[in-house]
């Protein structure tokens, strides 16, 4: 083979000595579609009104970043968990029996800023729990496995009365008020979201390439091989999930305060399969994945009612939509919008190339 | 009958590696019986036979891939039957596959970073290594050592075979290794990837031992000091090369026809 001895004569150069490429660094700065976004972003509230800013923005980054927590999981350590919004829905429950609701039997009454820290706890142990339980297992059985604590917790959630007061849920949750600012009105809630979600998404860039996020990706790509450098896989395994409890917790507050209550429904077997939905309809190998996928599932639930009505259909096909969407990605792109859209700028720049003659690129 | 015990535990300081009486049973096959090797530090040594002599199910039982069904297993003295592989890596054992079990996601430089990470503190990092990790300098003298600088930031899937192989003996070789288990370093490289291959084992410190499986005589017998014979998962013969090249029932059961 003659590359092996193109790369030997190479050794002489000095390429020990070479700047190091750019994969360490951030790679979003230098790219002005990241800016553009950031800053669309940042000044939303001038633009949107109340509904988009949060029937479709802030819920799009509150599913985003459960689907984020999935993607961290599944992308960087091969493991499909279905339980990231049972784990959210947790910590939202939380949020609801440490503070206050309309339910003063359940409710302990504790401030915000004791009972979100509290909630965060709980949710990350619970989440490492069905973590440690899920990693003796590989493929298919991760799924069932998590897909049944799912299952089991809304089951729970429905029979039990004392704690999560059964199929009513818990309802008109305080959200905090400091500062003689409510949070929860859409402007500060939306810059709530949008911080949360951020922090969330650059965490998750940023452990990608630290020691432990490079573990999880060699766990995904060859445990074996990883037992055998003296990696200690099933410990990496359950910290991960450890670190996507986390972010999916958070969600799960946020998600608690934008609807002010929760109940079963929030957290059905149908919602659980939705966060797997959105991470592969965005795009799971990337953390912008699942907020695009995010993105396109809150669009097509929020308007695609009208439009079936509109053709003469009933309007709770949208259902129907996003399986034809998810189908379509599955067959033609297995990574998603996200891949689409870097197959596109490829071929493109593809085009723009072909004059100049053939520079080769991966 | 305090004697066997103490003579048994001056020999197991003395080895780097023994092995007493270790069987493996896949259901009712036995693919090792009774296997008790004992390897001194530094030395290096081939084990030889057909396929299913159980060359490859010794090196998992020493790495702890699958335990053994009975018998122990002592690295420098200490009894490492029940550890587990990470265990076993981190007191400096160290071993390569025979079908390269690399990180085809990740470049060639993070590949030969994680094994450089998983011998040292620091596997739970949440925290990028900087500039002037040493750790991530010690992964680039160690892809310089394996000729494979000039594809260090290509994903490993890009690689050509060769420089596979190359990748799979980097990653066994970082960190402080004491003892390397070398499962066939040359399946499928070419003649000139052989010498490479030859230069890289020969020059190995002094006080790094190995047991290298290999098929190709010419390979095995420049870069070892000792042999075993395996055969139906038993010791079959136990020498030096000549003496293995030139026993006649060696000779009849595998060098036969086919040796030039």
């Amino acid at each position: 083979m003659s590359v092996t001895h193109d790369a030997r004569v190479q050794v002489h150069r000095p390429a020990a000595t070479a700047p190091r490429p750019a994969v360490r660094g951030w790679p979003e700065f230098n790219n002005p579609a990241a800016w553009i976004v950031a800053i669309i972003l940042l000044i939303m509230p001038a633009i949107a009104n109340g509904f988009f800013l949060i029937e479709i923005f802030a819920t799009t980054l509150i599913l985003g970043t459960i689907a984020l927590s999935l993607m961290f999981l599944a992308g960087y350590g091969g493991m499909v968990s279905l339980m990231q919004l049972t784990i959210a829905g947790f910590a939202a429950y939380m949020v609801a029996v440490f503070g206050t609701s309309d339910n003063a039997n359940i409710s302990l009454g504790w401030p915000w800023w004791l009972a979100v820290p509290m909630a965060l706890a709980l949710a990350t142990a619970f989440g490492t729990l069905g973590g440690a339980l899920a990693v003796r297992t590989e493929g298919i059985y991760t799924i069932m496995i998590t897909l049944a604590i799912g299952a089991a917790f809304y089951y729970f959630t429905n029979q039990n009365w004392a704690i999560f007061n059964g199929h009513t849920g818990i309802n008109n949750v305080a959200t905090p008020h400091f500062w003689g600012v409510n949070w929860r009105w859409d402007i500060p809630f939306y810059y709530v979201v949008l911080a949360v979600a951020a922090l969330c998404y650059f965490a998750v860039d940023y452990i990608s390439r630290a020691p432990f996020g490079l573990a999880l990706q060699g766990v995904r790509d060859n445990p074996r091989r990883m037992a055998a450098l003296g990696f200690n896989v099933n410990a990496h395994r359950v910290a991960a999930y450890a670190i996507a409890s986390f972010i999916a917790g958070l969600a799960g507050v946020l998600q608690v305060w934008n609807y002010r209550q929760i109940s079963p429904g929030s957290v059905s077997v149908g919602a659980c399969i939705d966060i797997l939905i959105i991470a592969i309809v965005g795009g799971i190998t990337r953390p912008i994945g699942p907020y695009i996928g995010a993105l396109v599932f809150v669009l097509l639930r929020t308007f695609a009612l009208d439009f079936l009505v509109k053709i003469g259909l009933d309007g709770n096909r949208f259902r129907l939509l996003i399986g034809l969407g998810f189908l379509a990605i599955v067959f033609w792109s297995s990574d998603g919008v996200i891949g689409l859209w870097q197959r596109w700028r490829a071929s493109q720049r593809r085009e723009t190339n072909r004059p100049g003659g053939g520079r080769g690129h991966g | 009958m305090d004697s066997v015990a103490q003579r048994l535990s001056v020999v197991g300081a003395g080895a780097a590696l023994e092995l007493r009486g270790v069987t493996r049973m896949f259901g009712a096959l036995a693919a090792l019986t009774d296997v008790t090797i004992t390897v001194r530090p530094g030395e290096r040594r081939a084990v030889l036979g057909s396929n299913g002599a159980g060359k490859t199910t010794l090196f998992n039982c020493i790495t702890g891939d699958f335990p053994p069904s009975s018998g122990t297993i002592r690295f420098f003295g200490e009894d490492v039957t029940h550890f587990p592989p990470y265990e076993r890596i981190r007191r400096g054992l160290r071993r390569t596959y025979q079908i390269s079990a690399l990180f085809p996601g990740l470049t060639v430089q993070d590949n030969v970073y994680l094994a450089c990470r998983g011998v040292s503190r620091g596997r739970f990092s949440l925290l990028r290594p900087s500039q002037n990790d040493a750790l991530m300098h010690a992964a680039d003298n160690l892809v310089q050592a394996v000729h494979l600088s000039a594809v260090k930031n290509q994903r490993v899937s890009e690689l050509a075979h060769g420089q596979q192989r190359q990748l799979e003996i980097a990653l066994a070789l970082a960190g402080a290794p004491r003892f390397v288990l070398f499962d066939e370093p040359a399946a499928g490289l070419s003649p000139a990837e052989r010498l490479e291959l030859i230069e890289i084992l020969t020059s190995l410190p002094a006080h790094i031992g190995y047991i290298i499986i290999e098929h190709d005589m010419d390979v095995a017998l420049r870069v070892v000091e000792s042999v075993t014979m395996m055969h139906n998962g038993r010791i079959f013969k136990e020498g030096l090369p000549q003496e293995i090249q030139s026993d006649p029932e060696v000779q009849e059961l595998y060098l036969g026809g086919g040796h030039g």
